[in-house]
Formats: C-alpha cells, sequence, structure tokens
C-alpha cells in the first residue's frame, strides 16, 4: 500500500474551526451590550469645614464671607434668596451677578475672588437642588466652553431648625 | 460518458465570515473601552441635583468615605441602609479602621450623594455627624449638566 503523501496539493488547506469562537465572541458581545449603561458625568464641589476653627494665625487677607440666605416654602420649594441683607427674589443669575459685584473681575492668588468665603445660610426643609444651584452660581460660569472659577470657598451656616 | 460533478461543487456555498468576525471585533472592544465598573458606591434610588459646573476631579481624592442620602432620609453607608441618627455607629467603626490604616482624617474626602429632593437640614446634619467624628472635608456631588451657564 502507498502511505498517503500529506505534502500533495489537495491537503494544504487547514480549515479552521470558526464556530467556537464566533460563539464565545457573540457571548461577550450580548454581555457588553446587557451591562451597557449609559451614566452621565459626576461632578465635585469640595467644601472644607473643620468643626473647630483653623488653628493658627488667622489669615490677615482672609475677608468677611458673603451671606447667601435661601429660604424655602412649605413644599421645600425655593421661596426667596437673600444676600446679605439684599433680597433678590427667586434668580440666581441675580445672585451670580451679586457675587460677581463683590469680587469683582480680578483673579488669581491674593485676589479677592480667593480670600472671600461664602456662608449657605438654608432653611431646613429647602430642597437640596436649591443648594447645588446656589453653589453653583457662586462658583463660577462657562464662557465659551471654559469655565470662569469665581468663589471656591464655600461653607454653611449653623443648621436652622426644622418646622 | 457521464462527468462526475466535483465534490467541492456540491451546494456547499460558504459565506465570508470575515467582515462579521471584524464587525463583531470592533464592537466588542468599544463596548470594553467604554465599560464602566466603577459604580459599587452608586444607588439608583439617589437622583442627583444636576450642575453645569460639576466636573469630574482631575486629581481623583485617595481616600474617600461615600454617603448616599435618598429623598426619604435613608442613608446608603457601605451598602447598607441606615437612618441619620444611626450613622454616627457606623462612621466610628471607619474612624477605627482609618486610624489602623495610619490614615489621618483631615485627608479623607467624604463625598456625599443627596438626592435632589432631599431637605437641605438632613444634609447639614449629616455633614454635622461627620464633623463630630472629625471628617472635615466634603465633596457635595452633582451630575453634569451640558447646558451652557451664561
Amino acid at each position: 500500500m502507498r502511505p498517503r503523501n500529506s505534502t500533495s496539493a489537495g491537503d494544504d488547506k487547514i480549515d479552521l474551526q470558526m464556530t467556537p469562537m464566533i460563539d464565545i465572541v457573540f457571548q461577550l458581545l450580548i454581555f457588553f451590550i446587557m451591562t451597557f449603561k449609559i451614566v452621565a458625568q459626576e461632578g465635585d464641589f469640595s467644601i472644607k469645614m473643620p468643626l473647630a476653627p483653623a488653628s493658627g494665625p488667622p489669615n490677615p487677607n482672609q475677608l468677611p464671607p458673603i451671606q447667601v440666605r435661601l429660604t424655602a416654602d412649605g413644599s421645600g420649594e425655593l421661596a426667596g434668596i437673600q444676600v446679605g441683607s439684599r433680597p433678590l427674589g427667586r434668580d440666581f443669575g441675580a445672585l451670580r451677578a451679586e457675587v460677581l459685584g463683590i469680587i469683582g473681575n480680578d483673579r488669581g492668588p491674593g485676589s479677592i475672588a480667593e480670600n472671600t468665603e461664602v456662608e449657605l445660610d438654608c432653611d431646613y426643609n429647602l430642597n437640596y437642588e436649591y443648594v447645588i444651584e446656589a453653589i453653583t452660581h457662586v462658583s463660577g460660569y462657562t464662557q465659551g466652553g471654559n469655565v470662569v472659577k469665581m468663589i471656591e470657598k464655600i461653607k454653611f451656616a449653623r443648621q436652622r431648625p426644622a418646622g | 460518458m457521464r462527468i462526475k460533478p466535483k465534490r467541492d461543487d456540491l451546494g456547499n456555498a460558504e459565506g465570508d465570515m470575515t467582515p462579521m468576525i471584524d464587525m463583531t471585533f470592533q464592537l466588542i472592544a468599544f463596548f470594553m473601552v467604554i465599560i464602566n465598573f466603577s459604580e459599587a458606591e452608586v444607588s439608583e434610588a439617589v437622583q442627583l441635583p444636576s450642575s453645569q459646573l460639576a466636573q469630574p476631579p482631575e486629581i481623583p481624592p485617595e481616600n474617600v468615605l461615600t454617603l448616599q442620602l435618598t429623598a426619604n432620609e435613608e442613608v446608603i453607608f457601605g451598602g447598607q441602609k441606615m437612618d441619620v441618627q444611626q450613622i454616627s455607629g457606623a462612621l466610628s467603626r471607619e474612624r477605627q479602621i482609618l486610624q489602623l490604616n495610619n490614615t489621618p482624617l483631615a485627608e479623607v474626602t467624604v463625598i456625599l450623594r443627596a438626592d435632589r429632593r432631599a431637605k437641605t437640614g438632613v444634609v447639614q446634619e449629616l455633614i454635622s455627624k461627620c464633623q463630630d467624628v472629625g471628617f472635615e472635608r466634603f465633596a457635595l456631588r452633582a451630575q453634569q449638566d451640558t447646558a451652557d451657564l451664561n
């Protein structure tokens, strides 16, 4: 009997088994599609609130804080904004303009914006979204896609009683 | 004489699989790149307030504690739901762990993920409980809103 010649032209083509690979690839694809979830980006507003006042000598350049008062109606909706003793209605744009009027356009180290702090005094039942809205409007604004920072030091005033 | 047909011509028509496999691999690569596994501390029960200036930090803080506050004043901490009044015990235990690891509390950032409808007073109460334990750095988390703030 003549042995089969393995180098003959008809045996050159090696058939790869594609089916298991395609199976696993599709399973992977289904896994990724099922676990895919569009999540909006999240960001933070940093606040530093030590219980005890900072030790060491106070910063001589530190300006008195800008008092922002946020009042709520019975259902937790915003009733009014007040900067110092000046009422601004419910307009957050006016809050930003007021803060800009105080700090001016000077930015950078040693500027008024850097040495000024905002103190938020909010009603107990005010919906938290208005606090974030207020923080957003005192922290800065976007101009042509760039963020222009205003005040970065933000703290809460003493908590108001419920009711 | 009858001509026998070749074996290969007997209806064994194979489609070209290459474009399909190429496409599938590209899809897998796309999903692998965008998949986000860092959602362990994100509860569906919390609807964050949105803000145009909320941007992910360039350098994420090293030591973080995440507290989540739902609209009905439940705190979610370490996957457990509890009342605001019960959080002090959990925070104290966390402080002990941090102290064992020689991590100063002043370097720990408490991330507050509070629901947009939560009462501000309760958020402040939560901050106050954290302050009592010794934490002093807080990050109020908000969802990024892409609308232009002008």
